[in-house]
């Protein structure tokens, strides 16, 4: 287990300098001088020649590059032109609050996209199949930004069952946090429930034609407990393999429901930079996302082969 | 669909039938067929935008600001006087247009470098392989706003971005069935026979990993569209004054409690067409997999 993980590790790193790569490209597609945009409202020459220095723009590109890694590996993306906050710190402060949003929307995921997915293949072809099947698409068909906007209008504006809006940290209030998270966790969670609804069904549907069902259902077990000890704990490998996965989505959606909820978090942070053209923290952002991705990769692929020990010998 | 003009002997035996059950298959369903019915829907809509009898989408009305829908405005307007109706339609082509074109690039890029990936194998296949695992690494989102960022924001600076981001899907599809298809007889049999790897792809691997293509595109454009939509709804799609659902989104939101059917009409668009594309991809998913007859 310890040398397939090493391995695994191994094989990223090439992906993870190809990232780097792409991040540090980034800059030069930028026109005109770089070093103006650096520098923000700066234009005197001292101030432009010292940023020119640090950032190494006198050196030959792959210089640069190594440089720029270099610092990265120490934790220093750079700084943000907006606030004077180091770029990893500004990240830091804003993951908690998108953590918490996606945590909130894989829990409303989970509990919705399972259950719905196991009813719907033990019922199949039923109308209960029908319905789960046309809620699920038009789960994934629905924009979610269009989702949240009618949801702020029909239990915010028509209701006044939640705020529309306003974020409260955890640690002050977790109740009020909680509540104000309700919504946007749930429209973030919609299209993750239906892709989980989707392959819970048919990881069920062909478990659920095995032998050792037929077996467990002839030795006279309660339909319930076929279903869920039997059944659902051999259909959850692709499930868990498909929950590591979604992470890329979810981190996607969170820009969107951020932006529509006004949470301050990782998503809003990016947006907000694009507006700013504070190029460091857009950077920081889409390296830090990247790795980020690639060791959910390898945790999706490990808790792959703990779930499933016959993938271990191969 | 290429298929069937290929001059490959061996394929025409077997496609007059493939085809006609493909059709039944296509009929027989609903769902697929109320798919397609909702695609071309849009699409007819889209291509007619310009003579239909409908205002000029950008054309201003200080006197009919925020109008509720009435006859005059069947969507009523939006904040400043603009017909939300004439918005849709020509909004309609830019997310058609978006949708079609970044699948279009995700396909003319990632199939024939998945294709060479399965094809050679050993180290090609590597590069290959790693350059995808680097893009897939990218949630599309990220990268079309780091696009957006360091290029500027325009549609076809999105479309690009969602281009590139879909590439890694359709790279692993086109290497997984071209690796199947090369296990096969025929193919043995025609490299024997000592045909050019060029021409043996394009000859028996293309026809033969065709179909799923076509579903796999027809998926895509639907998310593709969503992604559009985003980006516009974000500032980094279309830009003002040109019509686009996001952006009328964007700017609807300030407005729902004055206006709500700004946001009402375009969310809907989103929906049905994307509803109806992946209607449709599931259809054709069906009616083209092998496996059950």
């Amino acid at each position: 287990m310890l040398a397939f993980i090493g391995r695994r590790i191994l094989i990223a790193i090439p992906t993870i300098i190809l990232i780097s790569i792409f991040v540090f490209t980034l800059q030069h597609l930028l026109p005109g001088d770089p070093i103006l945009v650096l520098a923000g409202e700066e234009r005197d020459p001292e101030v432009l020649e010292f940023l020119r220095e640090k950032y190494r723009l006198n050196d030959p590109i792959p210089i640069q590059y190594l440089a720029w890694v270099g610092s990265a590996l120490q934790g220093d993306l750079g700084i943000s032109l907006r606030t004077n906050q180091p770029v990893l710190e500004l990240i830091g402060e804003k993951l908690p609050v998108t953590l918490q949003l996606a945590v909130m929307a894989l829990v409303f995921a989970l509990v919705i996209g399972v259950p719905a997915g196991v009813l719907s293949a033990y019922k199949k072809g039923t109308w209960i199949d029908w319905v789960a099947n046309v809620v699920a698409l038009s789960g994934l068909s629905v924009p979610n930004f269009w989702l949240g906007i009618m949801m702020i209008l029909l239990v915010s504006v028509k209701l006044g069952w939640l705020p529309a809006s306003g974020y409260q940290p955890f640690s002050e209030d977790p109740l009020q946090s909680i509540r104000t998270m309700l919504m946007p966790a749930f429209v973030l969670g919609t299209a993750l429930a239906a892709t989980l609804m989707r392959h819970t069904r048919s990881a069920m549907l062909s478990v659920l034609q095995s032998d050792y069902i037929r077996t467990a259902r002839a030795k006279g077990l309660a339909e319930r407990v076929v279903l869920v000890k039997h059944a659902l704990r051999n259909a959850l490998v692709p499930i868990v393999t498909v929950t590591t996965l979604i992470f890329g989505e979810l981190l996607a959606g969170a820009v969107l429901t951020e932006q529509i909820f006004t949470i301050p978090g990782f998503g809003k942070l990016v947006v907000d930079a694009v507006f700013n053209r504070d190029y460091a923290v857009v950077q920081g952002i889409v390296l830090c996302t990247g790795v980020a991705f690639i060791f959910m990769n390898i945790l999706a692929d490990v808790a792959y082969r703990v779930l499933n020990p016959r993938m271990r010998d191969k | 669909m290429t298929a069937a003009t290929e001059p490959a002997e061996t394929a025409t035996a077997t496609l007059p039938r493939k085809q006609s059950r493909f059709l039944r298959k296509m009929r027989a369903s609903p769902a697929a067929l109320l798919g397609g019915a909702i695609v071309l829907f849009f699409v007819v809509v889209a291509l007619l935008a310009p003579i239909l009898p409908i205002v000029d989408p950008v054309a201003t009305d200080w006197m009919a600001v925020r109008q509720a829908p009435s006859a005059a405005h069947p969507f009523g307007t939006d904040e400043i006087g603009r017909d939300v109706l004439s918005r849709m339609v020509w909004g309609a082509r830019a997310s058609l247009l978006a949708g079609v074109i970044s699948v279009a690039i995700a396909v003319c890029l990632g199939v024939p470098l998945g294709v060479m990936a399965g094809y050679f194998g050993g180290w090609t296949d590597a590069v290959i392989s790693r350059v995808t695992e680097a893009l897939l690494a990218a949630p599309f989102l990220i990268l079309a706003i780091a696009l957006a960022a360091f290029l500027g924001p325009s549609l076809t600076n999105a479309m690009i971005a969602i281009g590139l981001s879909a590439m890694p899907i359709f790279i692993r599809l086109a290497r997984g069935q071209t690796m199947m298809v090369m296990t096969e007889d025929y193919v043995e049999s025609a490299r024997a026979v000592g045909l050019k790897p060029f021409a043996l792809v394009s000859r028996y691997v293309v026809p033969n990993i065709f179909p799923p293509i076509l579903v796999q595109a027809t998926l895509t454009i639907a998310t593709a569209i969503i992604a559009e939509a985003s980006l516009s709804f974000l500032g980094l799609g279309q830009q003002p004054p040109a019509p686009s659902w996001g952006s009328m989104l964007n700017v609807a939101k300030n407005f729902l409690e004055q206006a709500p059917w700004m946001a009402l009409y375009p969310g809907a668009g989103i929906f049905l067409v994307v509803l109806g594309f992946n209607l449709f991809g599931d259809g054709l998913r069906d009616a083209l997999d092998p496996r059950d007859h």
